[in-house]
């Protein structure tokens, strides 16, 4: 019979929508309001999962968020090939039509689980085991203990199906932030709402309540429902006031940045069908004035024996499924308490029913509870221990025993309780989560043993109020939500307005817990003998792992947790880092805000990425610049490289060719025809002003007053620690006006460099910098045909080498376009670059394109352009340099203008080290074997120094490596470029380069141009 | 996120709009007439201030204006305490820990070094 834990009346449910789901292939029957959690537990199952390392079998133990064991796999879109996300929490997880879902972490099975074997072997994998299995030898290591440890290991499968859904991201302002609608915050956002700031409220449950849902309390003499139904209205009619439920704020970031997920459609039948146009979650980046934290407190569990078997939960949890979903958790029960506020969730199960019985560890216990639960004739036992559970897949029965008086052992005879569940309280933790992330720290609070809030600080700073404050009585948790909310208001410069007055019965809800923390039951056996005494149930982290991890010396609670893995699975130990230091703070003998918490950080619940990543994966992750020729050479089959955010043609393949084939056909065509490069992604600056020439002879090496209008020169630019920064020409447009190119990935930077200096140090230069790399198409016609090519569209300049010489620049027209033809190269062959306004591009490339047939114009890429360019031994800033490399490193000492009064990174070049003879040099590298096309990267070694064979544990010195190196038909053999330890005095010299595959190739270093060494092609 | 006032734009702006440039209010020392030996040339180029607490930084609002401007962040809680265009006076001074004084005189160089 289906739900038989279902009660007859009550809950929040909906009874008249049943729902069907599965859970591990058996089909169960749950309501349109339940949690797969409930709907699990009213049709009696209660083991769900396997624990992490042990393979234990673990039950539902929370009713919320911070559940460390009910991890399952569902279905986010239906059908076959239907989305599937892993380690959902079933206690948060909305039960809908069609919901398939199944545990983790067990095989072959979740009732037989091979690794359940861990259990027995437990005592050879104790805290810090994998840390202890370093220590034996690698080989040991890889071959045997990773493979084991990972196959143990590990929780949910990740779904190797692309994620299908849909997510979207939202940006809010807000005054105020309330973050939580139980009654705490509810009683602030009223406030709140009166004074007309803008207002948000964040709740991540499904519907308003918190803390009345499972423990329905009257306020100002309304029942619960009716109370927040009264609040909720109000705030739905004020204009000013956003609710959003099913909504999670998950980070506080500085200046009052906020992170909230909202779940758009999980919860909805077909959800993919249902809309399509909704995205799964939306991601809200909200930033805000004040934040008010009513976040509400977790309960903790006692730890006692045992006390993972399906079966124990929180008695919070048990008062919840009772209240919420109308699900009684077992028949038999034993609660067991330290404080008076748990006993609530007892009277609730009594009256539903439930044989009770409550084990109370301190040793007087007489709250309104529990007169009320002795009235009712339930079995009551103070001053007694759980000594432990039995049971194996559920829990059996509780057997317990009277403490002596400080709670340290038992005295007195066992008793044996049969039960089908145990609810268990050992007080409460606020949730301080958000509070901790603001930067703020945590008082430690003997009377309530918990870490309450401490002030707030810095830029962000958080107000807390309710329970997530420590103030556990409701109608203090009422005033201070108002209280929390006026201050924020005063904070924002909004109008005051009435503090509300609110009342609700005091005597449900004692402001003092009369708790006795008791941080380890006392049991007849210690902690390292017989069934363990679990604190991570996620991590399987236990009482005697602690006591093991301080036994070899670990102190700092930060050490332990990461030694023993404490709180550092998905739950990141929301329920188990308290108990974890009071077991702590018991053994080190030091009080525990001594040991003080671990970090809290984001994201306060686990969070998909797809939300984050929102509408910017795939294409849409970053800028994708191209050039205004980009369609053709699209259409022409280039491939493309990234260069910085440019999609620039990398070469075009013609029928079978692989690369090697196209860049040697490229470039051919531009040493004895003509090629053509579209260059427009170069960064172009315009130097305007007065005082441009003077700028130019500061921040390059070389001078620039006297260059003539119509001329270009190279320039070198180097950092302050006189290092090459950058390289580029730059012609002289106007007396006052300097067109300044720079490499394609440094423009943004050498823009920046400029400014910097323009604006901070040199403010008395006139100088205006303007980019204009995207106004300018650019087409670099190479090769010894360029002339003859252009002269056919270009008529109104004479292009012989008399009137238009190399290093000039002339206006004129090409294809009817007006242009900037500059006569410089990077090939050192004849070459025009031609420039032209962006939009002109297009025709400007097809117009040379169509002409150029005849002289069988070929287009190539950035990896020819790199071949040619080192053919004559130019540099690449960021390929050939490193950050680290000077002028003279790079043998270009002729272009630092040594009497120049001053240039950026003068006086750092002038350091000793700086010409140290031994420093890496520029060299050219000539392998022994002409056909040998050496790696880029690879290391340079002594001739002496080379190894018999490549041997990783027999390291010898490096003498530099190879930054560039290529196959170069002009020089009819490979080439190579590199820097060289003292390399300038060392040519001529045989160096050996190790290869992987354990060969040493014999190299030559000599000079660093390997064509037309007279340089007489580019001014031909 | 840090939220930022620009001083040209005179409006609070993202984070994501400025870059950090580097510690400000550090003269070149040629400009304050100083001609460093090798040592403390180096030191001027490669060392750069590390406060706790309130430092005065370079920022460029390099989505936006592009100026370049100072700003006052104490480098604990990321709080902006102001900021500033360059060549007027700091709102706040920086943090200095007694005892813990810079070994390097940013204006006038390493003394005796």
């Amino acid at each position: 019979m289906s739900q038989t834990y279902r009660l007859p009346s009550g809950g929040r449910i909906d009874r008249s929508e049943p729902l069907s789901f599965t859970f591990d292939g058996q089909t169960y029957t749950g309501y349109r309001g339940d949690t797969v959690a409930s709907a699990l537990l009213a049709n009696g199952v209660h083991l769900v999962g396997r624990s992490f390392k042990y393979h234990r079998p673990r039950g539902i133990v929370s009713a919320g968020v911070e559940e460390p064991n009910a991890l399952i796999d569902c279905n986010i879109t239906d059908g076959e090939k239907g989305t599937r996300e892993a380690n959902n929490r079933a206690t948060f997880t909305e039960l809908r039509q069609g919901l398939t879902t199944k545990s983790v972490n067990a095989f072959p099975n979740l009732k037989f689980d091979i690794g359940a074997i861990n259990s027995v072997m437990a005592r050879f994998i104790p805290a810090g085991f994998y840390y202890k299995s370093f220590l034996v030898s690698t080989t040991m290591w890889h071959r045997l203990i990773e493979p084991v440890i990972r196959r143990a290991a590990g929780l949910g499968e990740t779904d190797e199906v692309a994620d299908k859904s849909r997510y979207d991201g939202h940006f809010q302002h807000a005054d105020i932030v309330i973050v939580g609608a139980g009654p705490t915050g509810l009683q602030a956002a009223r406030t709140a709402a009166k004074s007309g700031a803008r207002v948000i409220v964040v709740e991540q449950d499904t519907e308003c309540g918190g803390s009345l849902l499972r423990d329905p309390v009257e306020i100002d003499g309304m029942d619960a429902d009716l109370w927040v139904a009264t609040v909720e209205a109000e705030l739905a009619a004020a204009p000013n006031v956003r609710l959003m439920t099913r909504t999670t704020l998950s980070g506080i970031f500085d200046h009052n940045m906020l992170t909230a997920l909202e779940r758009v459609t999980d919860h909805l039948d077909e959800p993919e069908l249902t809309d399509e146009h909704r995205p799964r979650m939306r991601w809200h980046r909200i930033r805000t004035k004040q934040i008010v934290l009513a976040t509400g407190a977790f309960e903790r569990p006692l730890v006692f024996r045992n006390n993972d078997l399906p079966g124990i939960m929180f008695a919070s949890a048990v008062e919840t499924y009772l209240q919420r979903y109308g699900v009684k958790v077992g028949n038999t029960g034993v609660f067991l308490v330290n404080n008076d506020m748990a006993l609530s969730a007892a009277i609730k199960a009594k009256e539903a029913g439930v044989d009770v019985t409550v084990v109370d560890v301190r040793s007087e216990s007489t709250g309104p509870n529990t007169e009320k639960l002795l009235a009712m004739g339930v079995s009551f036992y103070t001053n007694h221990t759980l000594v432990e559970a039995k049971g194996s897949k559920r829990v059996t029965a509780a057997v317990i025993a009277p403490m002596s008086g400080d709670g340290s052992a038992i005295a007195g005879e066992l008793t044996t309780l049969p039960c089908d569940f145990i609810g268990s309280s050992s007080g409460y933790n606020p949730i301080v989560h958000l509070h901790c992330q603001s930067g703020a720290k945590l008082d430690f609070d003997p009377t309530t043993a918990c870490f309450v809030p401490g002030a707030p600080v810095g830029a962000t700073p958080t107000l807390s109020a309710g329970a997530a404050k420590g103030l556990f009585s409701l109608n203090d948790a009422l005033v201070s939500g108002a209280d929390a909310a006026l201050e924020a208001m005063q904070a924002v410069g909004v109008g005051a307005s009435e503090k509300a007055l609110v009342s609700a019965s005091e005597e449900a809800h004692p402001g003092n817990l009369h708790i006795r923390h008791l941080w380890l039951l006392p049991s007849d056996k210690p902690t390292s003998k017989g069934g363990k005494f679990w604190v991570d149930f996620q991590n399987d982290v236990t009482a005697a792992d602690l006591q093991l991890a301080v036994r070899e010396n670990f102190r700092s609670v930060e050490h332990i947790k990461r030694y023993t893995t404490l709180g550092m699975a998905t739950d990141q130990g929301k329920t188990s880092n308290i108990n974890a230091l009071g077991i702590l703070s018991d053994v080190l003998g030091v009080t525990i805000p001594e040991i003080g918490t671990t970090t809290f950080r984001p994201p306060y619940t686990p969070t998909t990425f797809g939300a984050i990543a929102g509408r910017e994966p795939g294409d849409f992750l970053d800028v994708a610049r191209v050039t205004p020729m980009h369609d053709w050479h699209v259409n022409n089959g280039a491939l493309f490289e990234d260069v910085g955010q440019w999609k620039r043609a990398w070469y075009y393949p013609r029928g079978g060719e692989n690369m090697h084939a196209a860049v040697d056909r490229e470039c051919q065509a531009v040493r004895e025809s003509v090629g053509i490069l579209d260059a427009s992604t170069l960064g172009k600056i315009i130097v305007k002003g007065p005082d441009a020439a003077e700028f130019l002879d500061r921040v390059y090496t070389n001078k620039w007053m006297k260059l003539g209008i119509g001329r270009c020169r190279y320039g070198l630019m180097l950092g302050e620690d006189g290092m090459i920064m950058d390289d580029g020409v730059s012609s002289r447009v106007a007396e006052d006006e300097f067109l300044m190119t720079t490499t394609t990935g440094g423009a943004a930077n050498v823009l920046t460099h400029l400014e910097d200096y323009l604006q901070t140090e040199w403010t008395d230069l006139k100088v205006y910098l303007t980019s204009v790399t995207e106004q300018w198409a650019v087409a670099s016609l190479n090769g010894p045909k360029a002339r003859a090519l252009l002269s056919e569209l270009c008529t109104d300049v004479d292009l012989s080498p008399e009137s238009f010489k190399f290093m000039e620049w002339k206006e004129a027209t090409v294809a009817g376009i007006p242009a900037r033809i500059f006569r410089i190269s990077f090939t050192g062959d004849l070459a025009f670059e031609i420039n032209v306004p962006a939009d002109k591009g297009m025709a400007l490339w097809t117009a040379l394109m169509t002409a150029g047939a005849k002289y069988d114009i070929t287009p190539y890429g950035t990896e020819a352009m790199h071949v040619l360019r080192a053919e004559k031994g130019f540099i690449i800033v960021g390929q050939d340099t490193d950050g680290s490399l000077n002028p003279h490193d790079m043998d270009m000492s002729w272009i630092v203008g040594k009497d120049k009064e001053d240039f950026i990174g003068k006086r750092s070049l002038t350091r000793k080290d700086m010409s140290d003879p031994m420093r890496k040099q520029y060299v050219g590298i000539l392998t022994e074997d002409p056909k040998e096309v050496l790696p880029e990267g690879a290391q340079l070694v002594n001739l002496a120094d080379a190894p018999a064979k490549a041997a990783p544990d027999n390291p010898v010195p490096m003498q530099g490596h190879v930054s560039s190196s290529y196959w170069s038909s002009a020089a009819g053999r490979s080439i190579a470029l590199g820097i060289v330890k003292g390399g300038l005095a060392r040519k001529g010299e045989t160096l050996v380069v190790p290869m992987p595959d354990g060969r040493n190739v014999k190299v030559t270093l000599g000079d660093t141009v390997f064509v037309d060494a007279e340089g007489v092609r580019q001014h031909g | 996120m840090l939220l930022i006032r620009c001083p040209y734009c005179e409006e609070e702006r993202p984070e994501v709009e400025f870059s950090f440039a580097h510690q400000a209010h550090k003269p070149r020392p040629e400009a304050a007439g100083e001609t460093l030996d090798d040592h403390n040339w180096a030191r001027w180029v490669y060392y750069q201030k590390n406060i706790k607490g309130v430092a005065h930084e370079r920022w460029n609002h390099a989505a936006g204006c592009r100026k370049f401007f100072n700003a006052a962040r104490d480098t604990v809680s990321s709080e902006i305490l102001g900021t500033y265009k360059s060549g007027e006076t700091p709102p706040v001074p920086e943090s200095r820990v007694e005892g813990e004084e810079l070994s390097f005189d940013y204006e006038h160089g390493e003394a005796g070094a």
